[in-house]
């Protein structure tokens, strides 16, 4: 947009710089709190441990890490999340190819449920699914939580790698027939290469999704500290809090905040495009 | 199962399930070898499609009709119970509270979001600093509700009157009002309101990315011929943007409502619904996990999904528009 004098900007950037510090105090907050002693996240604002004489100090970080459990949990969201992502994104992609380069009677139908899926609450499935699972055992064990995720995701994954794959020039694809390559063939070499962006900003997505999911997580590992992901023994940590865990609960949520933030921070780019992809065509 | 065991079956899925899936379908290939090409063309497709469809048909489809079902049936799901359930909701105060704070979830939480969202993607445009500005509006996106609570558990911490205030709100509002310190999480006048205001700070970067997105499509030729014309920015705002971004602001709005009807981790880290703030998505938690009562916990569902139905209707009509080719 044209430039206009500076004074008149002025109120641009004060309304700028307010709203970002609005954003950046809890988090700010939470981090100087995270490494405050005990005695003094209780008797003073966190503010003041901005002020010298300055009194840091990593022991919050040494305790949740060695007997907050949270070693533990960290492992166990890792073990939840990645084979999760992958089970969907690839079986997602499969799908979505079907939906997207082939032709056949029923395709519409079948897409327009999909999308019907894609916006019900998954809330509507937690009963039976739940009930499903207490009698096959896979209540509170990990292929479960992975397939229940899969499974949930799986609207939204076709539908927006579908969307990807369809906008495709055809081109590719017909130089790939001539040359008499079979369809697993194409879809290996040619289609999933060049659908390399949205399956990133997908899984991305879903990584971050699923790492931070606690409903889910709630119902169907149950409450066992041994399968628990961070979020959940986080909330135990907040639940068991009565005002004098201030110093772990601000490191705690900091280590749960840590590995999301990394993978957001440094593949932010995909990740937005991501959010774009579903949101805005 | 032991950590090891568990964590060579993670590695095991993680890997050989893209594998096992293309060796899938080169064996479907194979198999359709005798085939014309004609056959071969109508069967493929659902043999790629059949390991998705398989997983919705199991953990959606089937499921969500079950729900319905279930939601007639006792809370053991062993005889009929009729409405009982639905007469339940619809006479017990705790859950009448939970629907009034759902749809007070709804109404804020969307107004919030898409309003700040709106300003700093109009305001940001117009600075050098605008890839700074949205990134940290973003971050909380990155960020687990629960870690989110806990922030904001600690902004709203709360000291008795003449102790050190040491959460930031009160510690702010104590020094400019002269005022004794608000229990914000537990006074029923603001209790609700903190708790939408953590759902705001972690949504609007969401809604600010998108709706800047939008922005930067809406065509320079139009703008400029608007300047040319003497709009000033309000006019500029009213008789150009807003119409320019109408879309996009119906797809955000709706996408918001729906989460925040889902509601569920930060009233469940944050208050687990006393004080009068439980909501939709909670009560369901606590009937299907704490009762056991899958009848109510269906119920429920269904309830949440005839709330969002209206909402639900429009998104789908958005979708297919955008899904066709």
């Amino acid at each position: 947009m044209a430039s206009r004098p500076r004074a008149r900007r002025l109120p641009v950037h004060l309304t700028l710089l307010v709203l970002c510090a609005a954003w950046l105090v809890p988090l700010v907050g939470l981090l100087v709190s995270s490494v405050r002693t005990p005695y003094d996240i209780t008797t003073s604002g966190w503010w003041h441990g901005l002020l010298p004489p300055y009194r840091f100090t990593v022991d919050n970080y040494t305790q949740v890490l060695t007997t907050g459990g949270l070693g533990r949990a960290f492992v166990n969201s890792l073990l939840i999340t990645v084979p999760a992502v992958t089970v969907m994104t690839s079986v997602g992609a499969v799908a979505a190819y079907a939906f997207a380069r082939m032709r056949f009677a029923g395709r519409r139908t079948v897409f327009i449920v999909l999308i019907a899926l894609l916006v019900v609450p998954a809330q509507m499935a937690l009963a039976p699914v739940l009930r499903l699972y207490n009698t096959l055992h896979l209540a509170g064990t990990f292929p479960g939580i992975w397939l229940v995720h899969a499974g949930f995701a799986m609207p939204f994954a076709v539908y927006l790698l579908r969307n990807f794959m369809a906008g495709l020039p055809e081109e590719v694809f017909e130089q790939a027939a001539v040359d008499g390559a079979s369809a697993p063939t194409v879809f290996l070499r040619i289609a999933l290469p060049i659908s390399a962006p949205a399956l990133a900003s997908f899984a991305i997505f879903q990584f971050l999704w699923v790492w931070n999911d606690l409903l889910l997580a709630l119902i169907f590992l149950g409450g066992d500290p041994a399968v628990a992901p961070m979020t959940v023994s986080l909330s135990n940590l907040v639940n068991a809090n009565t005002g004098q865990g201030w110093q772990l609960l601000t490191a705690a949520a900091f280590v749960s905040m840590a590995f999301p933030l990394l993978i957001f921070l440094t593949l932010q780019r995909y990740f937005v495009r991501g959010l774009l992809a579903g949101a805005v065509k | 199962m032991t950590s090891t065991t568990t964590a060579l079956l993670a590695a095991g899925v993680t890997v050989g399930v893209p594998v096992a899936l293309f060796g899938y379908l080169w064996t479907v290939e194979k198999l359709l070898t005798p085939f014309t090409e004609r056959t071969r063309r109508r069967l493929r497709p659902w043999a790629w499609l059949a390991p998705a469809l398989i997983l919705i048909g199991v953990f959606l489809f089937y499921p969500m009709l079950n729900t319905l079902l279930l939601s007639f049936r006792s809370a053991d799901s062993g005889r009929w119970a009729g409405l009982a359930n639905f007469r339940y909701l619809l006479d017990d105060a705790e859950a009448h509270s939970a629907l009034r704070n759902s749809l007070m979830w709804v109404v804020l939480l969307t107004a919030g979001c898409l309003l700040f969202g709106l300003a700093i993607a109009l305001l940001a445009d117009r600075v050098r600093y605008e890839v700074g500005v949205k990134s940290i509006v973003v971050m909380p996106t990155a960020v687990s509700f629960v870690a989110g609570a806990v922030i904001w558990k600690f902004m709203f911490d709360y000291q008795p009157a003449g102790y050190a205030q040491t959460g930031t709100l009160n510690a702010a509002w104590t020094t400019v009002s002269r005022q004794p310190p608000v229990a914000w999480l537990v006074d029923t006048s603001t209790n609700n309101s903190a708790l939408i205001t953590v759902g705001i700070w972690m949504t609007t970067g969401f809604a600010t990315v998108i709706i800047s997105a939008a922005l930067k499509m809406v065509p320079a030729e139009l703008v400029e011929a608007a300047r040319i014309d003497g709009a000033n920015s309000r006019q500029l705002l009213r008789h150009v943007l807003l119409p320019q971004l109408r879309p996009t602001l119906t797809v955000v709005a709706t996408l918001l409502a729906i989460s925040a009807f889902k509601a569920f981790d930060v009233v469940y880290v944050m208050t687990n619904g006393n004080y009068h703030t439980d909501v939709i998505a909670n009560l369901l938690y606590q009937q299907l996990f704490i009762n056991q009562d899958f009848g109510r916990a269906s119920a429920v569902a269904v309830l949440l999904t005839a709330v969002i139905s209206p909402i639900l209707a429009i998104n789908v009509r958005t979708l297919r528009r955008e899904g066709r080719e």
